[in-house]
């Protein structure tokens, strides 16, 4: 096997340009491994993600891209059976899920769950106090968190029905994405992982999406982009491109290995590793 | 000895007290009453209809009743204050079962209407109440009502005429009061003519921390093309418990809207019975339960669709925690020739552990073939995805369950017709859900 060769690919990513932040990692996975159901899918994963960074992870379908983005948010179906987790030098995975979300954390689901009955506001304004309690803030008046809604609205275009309606309700695919990233801007996260956030996009819908990402980085904040299309990369310009297969990130390069991917599919890329 | 022998001695004995102490309009029933209950007994679990409740248990153990009407000291002004934020209602009281007259409110009902104590004006005006007072609550096919109309020797009357609408809401607060453990026998008598309008809140409550036994019986007289809207809310204690029977008899193109909801309690068991009458009556018949601890809440409902072309809709859901359970059946019944019958009837339920328990039964009689019937009964959990979803976004999981909760039993709330009391339902739920119901916080008392 290559774990070894994998390894050394890791170690010399420092070397690689592009990490606009540079300096100290704010996510550093170190031999990650997971398993659901007492399947293992994460069968060690190494990523150091520096502020400033966008990194691509690309990959076959079933090769742990979801599953690495559930663990890091702390999903409770998978369990976490070996290796280490930080974030801003605090263990991760010691973390409940909606302290990894205080922390400055945030995953834009592939699938945005529907709450019938639960408005977007009383969801928001729950999600956004928490966030202050935990930073020891007092929470918004309700004139200040409706002005920060319509702010944070404008971003991703959504209109203000959307905003009134239960959480993801009779929302369109579009409109759900599009809500994730509203999310987004609301709770200014660190690291931001966009799972998938690109399917069932149409061409405007994913400029919209792209664009509010774009405008939301900051040199502190860094972005996973999990896809399997270069067009979302084409707005959001990785710094750095991962291939992760059967559980194991495989190959790490700059984002000319996402075009590469676009013209030739994973198929050689899963040769090198079989070899 | 059954149950029945020592509610049928009482009578016996105390027969010409009772009767004294109540109106002759209400005594005339109670001799067939004694006699159907000593031939049926209470129900057993054996019984269909009493299936997940008991009466015979709870018929059991001896209680205090007070048939010489001895005057039971109480302020209701203190008992309710909290739960009364200026709701704009006109505000009554009914202490056990007797209504309230010390502070009576200033507001004026319209001309005609008629609202107090059932015993009183059954001697004002005797041919009104005679001629609905025991039309709908059948002595012969529940125990339950042959033991109140036996026994109950007040409660209250609401009389709308022709063609008047009571603007303000009517809101009735019922009291159980006792020092020792007490049996009251209620009895509500509500006729609401053709074209008129009405709108009733009852809330109900005890004031002490012992065992009560409250039997209810309201018979609801809806008049062609009158409204009525009914909204019960019972906030007693895992004390109390409630066996409350509600007959509705609706006219042609009438509207009625009835909302029972169980906040706290102990034993419920609410038996509603609607005959839809004439041509385009539409029933709303809802409810929700929120039980916890040992609470028992049993809601039994029959919607009769006597004649074509009547709408009704059932909307039930229960939350249930610890080791409560729940029951609900849904009986409806197509007469033959109820064509363009339009019948729905949902029933859904949270059962957040294992120990909690549901029972659900629809049970659809159709005898027209031109008809539109659906129903619906769901048992579950909360959502996970939608849990995780929350905790993501950094909601805690308490506070995401509790949105969750809420969310549920808001479809219940969401279809109450008075925008106060919806507001303040949904403040209700989210202190019980939060186990605060106790402390108010509202009023300058408790604060």
């Amino acid at each position: 096997m290559n774990s070894e060769k994998q390894y050394t690919e890791q170690s010399a990513l420092p070397s690689i340009e592009g990490g606009a932040g540079g300096g100290s990692s704010m996510l550093s996975v170190k031999n990650l491994h997971a398993s659901i159901n007492g399947k293992e899918i994460l069968k060690g994963i190494d990523l150091e993600v520096r502020p400033g960074e966008v990194h691509a992870i690309m990959g076959p379908n079933g090769s742990g891209k979801s599953t690495l983005s559930n663990v890091l948010v702390g999903h409770p179906a998978y369990e976490v059976t070996e290796g280490e987790v930080t974030f801003n030098g605090k263990n991760l995975l010691e973390l409940a899920p909606e302290d990894r979300s205080h922390e400055g954390l945030f995953l834009s689901f592939q699938y945005p769950v529907e709450i019938p009955g639960v408005s977007m506001v009383n969801f928001m304004r729950a999600a956004i106090n928490e966030q202050r309690k935990y930073k020891g803030l007092a929470p918004l008046a309700a004139n200040e968190f409706l002005k920060l809604m319509r702010e944070k609205r404008a971003f991703v275009e959504l209109d203000s029905k959307l905003a009134n309606r239960s959480v993801n309700e009779g929302f369109s695919g579009g409109e759900k994405k599009r809500n994730e990233i509203f999310q987004m801007a609301m709770l200014e996260p660190r690291l931001s992982i966009l799972d998938e956030t690109d399917s069932g996009l149409d061409i405007d819908a994913l400029r919209i999406v792209a664009e509010g990402v774009n405008k939301l980085k900051t040199p502190e904040t860094s972005t996973i982009v999990i896809t399997h299309y270069q067009r979302l990369l084409d707005y959001l310009k990785p710094d750095v491109v991962h291939v992760l297969y059967k559980g194991r990130i495989v190959k790490t390069a700059g984002p000319e290995l996402a075009l590469e991917i676009e013209k030739r599919g994973f198929d050689w890329i899963k040769k090198e590793v079989e070899e | 000895m059954q149950s029945k022998e020592q509610y049928l001695n009482l009578y016996r004995e105390c027969r010409t007290l009772i009767g004294q102490h109540s109106a002759p309009v209400m005594n005339v029933l109670r001799d067939e009453a004694h006699d159907e209950l000593l031939r049926m007994g209470f129900p057993t679990r054996q019984a269909e209809d009493y299936k997940y409740t008991d009466v015979e248990a709870l018929m059991a153990p001896d209680y205090g009743l007070n048939i010489s009407r001895l005057d039971i000291p109480v302020n209701p002004y203190d008992v309710f204050k909290c739960d009364v934020p200026n709701m704009s209602t006109s505000l009554y009281f009914v202490v056990n079962d007797r209504f309230y007259t010390k502070a009576l409110p200033k507001v004026a009902l319209p001309e005609g209407v008629i609202l107090g104590s059932l015993k009183e004006m059954a001697e004002q005006y005797p041919d009104l109440v005679a001629k609905y007072y025991g039309r709908l609550a059948d002595v012969r096919t529940d125990a339950i009502t042959a033991l109140n109309t036996m026994l109950a020797q007040d409660g209250l009357l609401l009389y709308v005429p022709k063609g008047v609408m009571v603007e303000k809401p009517i809101q009735l607060v019922n009291i159980l009061r006792a020092d020792v453990n007490f049996m009251v026998n209620r009895r509500v008598l509500i006729i609401i003519e053709d074209m008129a309008q009405a709108r009733m809140l009852v809330c109900d409550h005890a004031s002490d921390d012992i065992d009560f036994l409250a039997t209810q019986v309201v018979e609801v007289v809806v008049g062609r093309g009158a409204s009525f809207e009914l909204y019960e809310l019972e906030e007693t204690t895992a004390r109390t418990h409630r066996l409350s029977n509600l007959y509705v008899s609706q006219e042609a193109d009438s509207n009625v809207h009835i909302n029972g909801i169980t906040l706290m309690g102990g034993t419920t068991r609410n038996t509603s019975r609607v005959t839809l009458a004439g041509r385009g009556a539409h029933i709303d018949l809802c409810g929700m339960a929120i039980a916890d601890g040992h609470q028992h809440v049993d809601n039994h409902t029959a919607i009769d669709h006597a004649v074509s072309d009547c709408t009704s809709h059932e909307l039930y859901k229960y939350v249930l925690d610890d080791e409560a359970t729940g029951a609900f059946a849904g009986k409806v019944l197509v007469r033959e020739g109820a064509q363009h019958t339009d019948s729905q009837q949902t029933n859904r339920n949270l059962c957040l552990t294992r120990q909690a328990r549901m029972y659900t039964q629809p049970q659809l009689e159709i005898y027209a073939d031109d008809v539109k019937c659906s129903h619906g009964a769901t048992v579950g959990q909360l959502n996970e995805d939608a849990l995780f979803y929350m905790q993501q976004r950094g909601i805690s999981l308490g506070e995401a369950r509790q949105l969750l909760m809420r969310a549920f039993v808001g479809e219940v709330i969401d279809g109450i017709r008075l925008e106060a009391l919806r507001d303040r339902l949904h403040h209700l739920v989210e202190k019980r859900f939060r186990g605060e119901l106790g402390k108010c916080g509202d009023c300058a008392v408790c604060k």
